[in-house]
Order: C-alpha cells, then sequence, then structure tokens
C-alpha cells in the first residue's frame, strides 16, 4: 500500500504532556437490555491529536462516538468534550464539535454553498463571517470551483469532503468522523486522508475516527482497539506494532539448512521452516544486505515483514478483523501472520 | 492552499438565543422555498392534478347538475380547487421530513445546536408558503371559468390559503415524525388525504349527505377552511340569491350557520393544536 503522508512530516503530537485533554472518557458504559455494548471504558484525547477508534463491525464503535457526540446517553459513566459534560451541556458540545456521519447528510437539491449556509445558522455563526468560512472550509478540501453546484452533481468522495467541510464551518475543537471513507475507492480513500491530516495542521482541530480499516488507522496518532465493548490496547501505533515484536525477513535459497546454519553462526535468530528460512531482526528493511551477504548460500526470493495492525488486532483479540475490502491483506502476509502465532 | 488560521472557536453562550432561534426558523422555511422553485415538475404536477379534477368533475357535473341563474358548478368547485392544490401541497411538503430522512438531511438538523421547535415552525412555514404559492397558480384558470377577480379578492384568498396551508403543513409534519419509512407515507396519503378533501365540500355541497358522514365532515378541520374560501369568492361574483341558495358556502353546525369570522377562528384553533403536535414530534424525533 502506498504511502500518502510520510511519517516524519508529522508533528510530534503524542507525548507532548503541554497539550490539554479535549476529550475525557470515564467508565463509560452503554447497555441495551441485557446487552453491553459499551463495557465501562476509559480514555484522554489530547488537543491536536488525530486518535482512531479501531475495530470490527458491532465492537461499540458507532455507540461510544454516539454518545461522545450527544447522540445517545449513557447508561453509565462521564465525558467531558471541550470541557463541557455530555450529560448537563449536551448543545454546549455540539457547538464545539464537528460530525461527519457514515451515511451522508447533505441536501442534494442545494449547492454546496447553500449546505455550508444552512449550516452556519444552525451553528449561529454570524451573519456577516460566513461567506468568508464557506470560502476558507471548501479551500481546505479543494472544493473551491465546485462552490456554486448542486450537491446530485458531485460524486460520493467530494459528497464527503463537502461534509467535512461543512462540519468544520463553526470552528470545532473536536471532527468526529465516524467510518470516513465507509464506500469510497482506495483513490478517494488516499485523499480524504490527506484532507484529514492538513485539517489537523491547517484547522487546528483535534481528529476522532472510527475505522475498520487497519491500513487506515495507521494514520492516527494514537489508536484504541476496541472489542466486545472494551479498549483491550491504546498507543501509538508504533508502540502497538512494538508490542507483538520485531520484524521478519523469510528467505528461500538452494540450501535452507545451509543458510540457516551460516545465519546462526553470525549471531540471527533463525528459524527454519519447511519451505525456507525466517530470521528475526530488529529493522526488516535495512537487514536484507548483510543476511544476503551473510547467508552463503544462493538467495532465490527474500520477503520482509514487517508488523502491521492487522497482527495488532490478531494479537489482542485472537481474530483478524473482518475485511471488507482485499488489498489491505495480501493472502501471503496472512499466511505468515497465522505461521507467527503458531 | 491559504494557511490563515480560522478564526477562534465560538465562545460559550447561552444554549438558546431568540434571535438565533428565528434565524434558523428563517433557513428552514428559505430551503423549502429553495427547493420548491427547483422542482419545477412537483409544480407542474401539483398544477395538473387540480385541474383535471375541475375539468373531469366540473364540466361533467355542470351538465347534470345546470345553472341556477347562469352560475354553474364548475364556479362553485373552483374555490374547492384551490383548496385541494393548498392542502395536497401542504400535506405533502409537511410530510417531505420522511424524505430528508430518507435522505440523511434530517440528522443534520437533528443534531444542531438549536431547539427542535425552531426546526418544526420553519419547516410549517415553509411548506404552508409553498402551498399557498400552489394554490395561488389556480388563480390563473379564474377567467377560463368565469370567476370575477378583484385585487381584494385575491389578498384575501392568499390570506385564507396561508392559513389553511399553516394548519395542514404542521398536521403533515406531525404526522411524518410518527413514521419511520416511506411506505408510511403512501398510506396516510390513501387514507387521510383523500377522504378529508372528499368530505370538506370542496368537490360538492355537503347538505345532502347522510348523518354519519354529516359527522365526519364537521370533524375535518379542512371543512372550515374550504368555508371561508367559497365564501370570499362568491361574495366578488355577481350572484342571483336563486344561486345562493342553491349552492351554499357556509358550514352548517348543530342548525346555525357558522359566520365566516367563526369558520376562521375554528381553523386557527387547529392550525395551534397542529403546530403544537408538529413541535412535539419533531422533538421526540431521534
Amino acid at each position: 500500500m502506498a504511502t500518502i503522508i510520510t511519517r516524519d512530516a508529522r508533528p510530534n503530537v503524542v507525548g507532548v504532556p503541554s497539550r490539554p485533554n479535549v476529550i475525557e472518557v470515564r467508565d463509560l458504559t452503554r447497555r441495551f437490555g441485557t446487552f453491553t455494548a459499551v463495557d465501562g471504558i476509559s480514555f484522554d484525547v489530547r488537543e491536536g491529536e488525530v486518535f482512531a477508534f479501531l475495530g470490527p463491525n458491532g465492537a461499540g464503535k458507532s455507540t461510544t462516538i454516539n454518545m461522545l457526540c450527544t447522540l445517545a446517553r449513557p447508561t453509565a459513566g462521564h465525558v467531558t468534550i471541550a470541557g463541557f459534560d455530555v450529560a448537563a451541556r449536551p448543545k454546549a458540545v455540539r457547538r464545539h464539535i464537528g460530525l461527519v456521519f457514515q451515511e451522508p447528510t447533505l441536501d442534494d437539491q442545494l449547492t454546496a454553498q447553500e449546505n455550508l449556509r444552512f449550516h452556519a445558522v444552525l451553528y449561529r455563526i454570524p451573519s456577516e463571517e460566513v461567506d468568508e468560512r464557506i470560502a476558507r472550509v471548501l479551500d481546505l478540501v479543494d472544493l473551491s470551483d465546485r462552490r456554486y453546484d448542486l450537491v446530485l452533481e458531485f460524486s460520493g468522495g467530494m459528497a464527503r469532503r463537502l461534509e467535512i467541510a461543512r462540519a468544520l464551518m463553526h470552528v470545532p475543537r473536536v471532527l468526529f468522523l465516524d467510518e470516513p471513507t465507509l464506500g469510497l475507492d482506495p483513490q478517494t480513500r488516499a485523499l480524504m486522508w490527506e484532507d484529514v491530516l492538513r485539517l489537523r495542521e491547517e484547522a487546528n482541530v483535534t481528529v476522532f475516527l472510527t475505522t475498520h480499516y487497519m491500513d487506515e488507522a495507521e494514520y492516527a496518532d494514537r489508536i484504541a482497539i476496541i472489542d466486545h465493548g472494551a479498549i483491550v490496547a491504546i498507543d501509538t501505533p508504533e508502540a502497538l506494532k512494538a508490542t507483538i515484536g520485531a520484524d521478519t525477513v523469510d528467505l528461500q535459497t538452494t540450501d535452507d539448512a545451509a543458510a540457516a546454519a551460516a545465519l546462526g553462526r553470525n549471531g540471527y535468530r533463525v528459524e527454519a521452516g519447511a519451505d525456507g528460512v525466517r530470521v528475526f531482526v530488529e529493522h526488516g528493511e535495512t537487514a536484507v544486505a548483510p543476511l544476503i551477504a551473510a547467508v552463503g548460500v544462493p538467495v532465490l526470493h527474500v520477503h520482509v515483514h514487517q508488523p502491521t495492525l492487522d497482527d495488532v488486532f490478531l494479537h489482542y483479540t485472537g481474530r483478524e478483523i473482518r475485511e471488507s475490502h482485499g488489498e489491505a491483506m495480501s493472502s501471503r502476509v496472512r499466511a505468515f501472520t497465522h505461521a507467527r502465532r503458531h | 492552499m491559504s494557511s490563515a488560521a480560522l478564526p477562534s472557536t465560538i465562545a460559550d453562550g447561552p444554549d438558546t438565543v431568540l434571535r438565533d432561534e428565528v434565524r434558523t426558523t428563517g433557513m428552514v422555511w428559505l430551503r423549502e422555498l429553495i427547493r420548491f422553485e427547483r422542482t419545477r415538475t412537483r409544480i407542474l404536477s401539483g398544477f395538473i392534478q387540480p385541474v383535471l379534477f375541475l375539468l373531469v368533475l366540473g364540466w361533467g357535473m355542470s351538465g347534470l347538475v345546470g345553472t341556477t341563474a347562469g352560475f354553474d358548478f364548475k364556479k362553485f368547485m373552483f374555490p374547492g380547487i384551490m383548496a385541494m392544490s393548498v392542502v395536497t401541497t401542504a400535506i405533502f411538503s409537511g410530510m417531505s421530513i420522511v424524505w430528508d430522512r430518507e435522505f440523511g438531511f434530517l440528522r443534520e438538523m437533528l443534531v444542531a445546536p438549536t431547539s427542535r421547535a425552531s426546526l418544526a415552525l420553519g419547516k410549517t412555514a415553509g411548506g404552508a408558503t409553498v402551498a399557498a404559492a400552489q394554490g395561488t397558480i389556480m388563480l390563473l384558470l379564474a377567467p377560463l371559468i368565469g370567476v370575477h377577480l378583484t385585487a381584494l379578492l385575491v389578498i384575501e384568498i392568499i390570506g385564507l390559503e396561508l392559513l389553511m396551508a399553516i394548519a395542514l403543513t404542521a398536521f403533515g409534519v406531525f404526522v411524518a415524525t410518527r413514521i419511520q419509512k416511506m411506505e408510511g407515507f403512501q398510506v396516510v396519503m390513501q387514507l387521510l388525504l383523500f377522504p378529508m378533501i372528499f368530505l370538506s365540500g370542496a368537490l360538492f355541497p355537503l347538505n345532502g349527505l347522510p348523518g354519519w358522514l354529516g359527522v365526519l365532515t364537521h370533524i375535518n378541520p379542512l371543512t372550515y377552511a374550504v368555508a371561508p374560501l367559497r365564501q370570499v369568492v362568491f361574495a366578488a361574483q355577481n350572484m342571483p340569491a336563486a344561486a345562493r341558495q342553491r349552492f351554499p358556502a357556509s358550514v352548517e353546525l348543530f342548525g346555525h350557520t357558522l359566520s365566516i369570522g367563526t369558520e376562521i377562528a375554528i381553523v386557527v384553533v387547529f392550525a395551534g393544536i397542529f403546530i403544537a403536535l408538529a413541535i412535539r414530534g419533531f422533538s421526540r424525533t431521534e
């Protein structure tokens, strides 16, 4: 999968303790009858973070986001958003958050500008500021040239970007995106992520999103993995991946036994398998050249595997996330993931 | 890509500010107007349906009923046809919330930090304006029917149409908040709208109906809305006494002929009740 934005380009938000929490969740619980959809979760999101809620369908993601957005009442627990308690001050919370739902919520018989104007009034934006803000948010999502077009003529990706623009109209402290890339083609999804990461820079907004796409969660500063209504892990993507171990390099050679022996003598941690040699290394990509030099026999095939969030998810839940698309995880990687666990 | 920062977050304020609520109502109203103006086919079909009724029933029945002192059935029907146009459009507009729900826009409105009452009132005002406009278009047919129009009459008609439209749009909003699915919409149209129109005196005089149907006509809000419209139209015509006898315009209740003022007051009360129900329904919508 192509990297859209390099990690180096991102500010080091995580681990900056001076940033205040913009979301605080304590023992949040939601029951439907005897079914517990969200089971006493607690976490904080700091100002300026891109925070991803990752989990399979039915894990409790949407229930949680709905409670955070004041759209559902918690059975127990507390949530504050931008300093306002969601139960006590729902309207104040709504003025400070932007919402983009899974399903479109635009009026397609209105133009982009008319949709934004409508929103401006609902969110009490002073009349004299409305035009300027419309220009600004359309610019942010690259839709300035479609300002006077009917939403009816927009593609799915454009409509979703317009929804994000609209959610930014009232300068929210937190932007909630519930499965923002659902139903979009891979290219549009990539563009969408460019937008989201740029917004954090330019609109200075904290982003809270849910997704069940592993490859997307990697763009977040921090990830909470949610399963059966509980948070099973919460950390940076790098730290989560680190918890499940090193990179591996799989080699197929003309003589695997000799290769394993040679590498072992050179201090590598090696595992010989039926179809090759697996070497555990600190950093897979830079290890390839010295490995090939040390192996002593001709190498036929090399495969480098770095732990992915798929592995992380599997590690914490014992299950693979149910993928509705195939490109994120090749069957080859999947096979190795299984091999790793056994 | 410009990098100027957006203005800082809106300061915390009270949850409800009257000026902002009025602005919200105005915006919801404006949206209805924009959508109406943009759906020309809807305007056209909203015009053609009553015209068909007027042609088929009006001309057809005119032969049967005959003319009384130069006054025929088409002229009797004309105010009723206008009312029919207003009512159909009003209920349709109020119930367009079902569409808003289906296409997601309702959610944009419901999650906003605004009062539900402002939204319900805006929807009612917008739908009512559109319905009154649709009804007023029917005036184009007046010369064809031989109905004489004066400036005062046009103003009276628009006023009465607005009142009728407000009551029925609010009713439509209320019903829409009670149904979750598109299918429910058809049921309501069939089971509520058409009986309401048929039992309102819009299409034929109510004085010949059997007792039990008479009861239905008297609990039908539309009956009290159609009568004033017919009265103002008749008042502007040069109508002989025999014709007035033949084609009564007022509502008879418990042996009394209601005055136009009483009829309008009854419609105002109905409108108030329906608006209250619409606001309540909207406030409870998830």
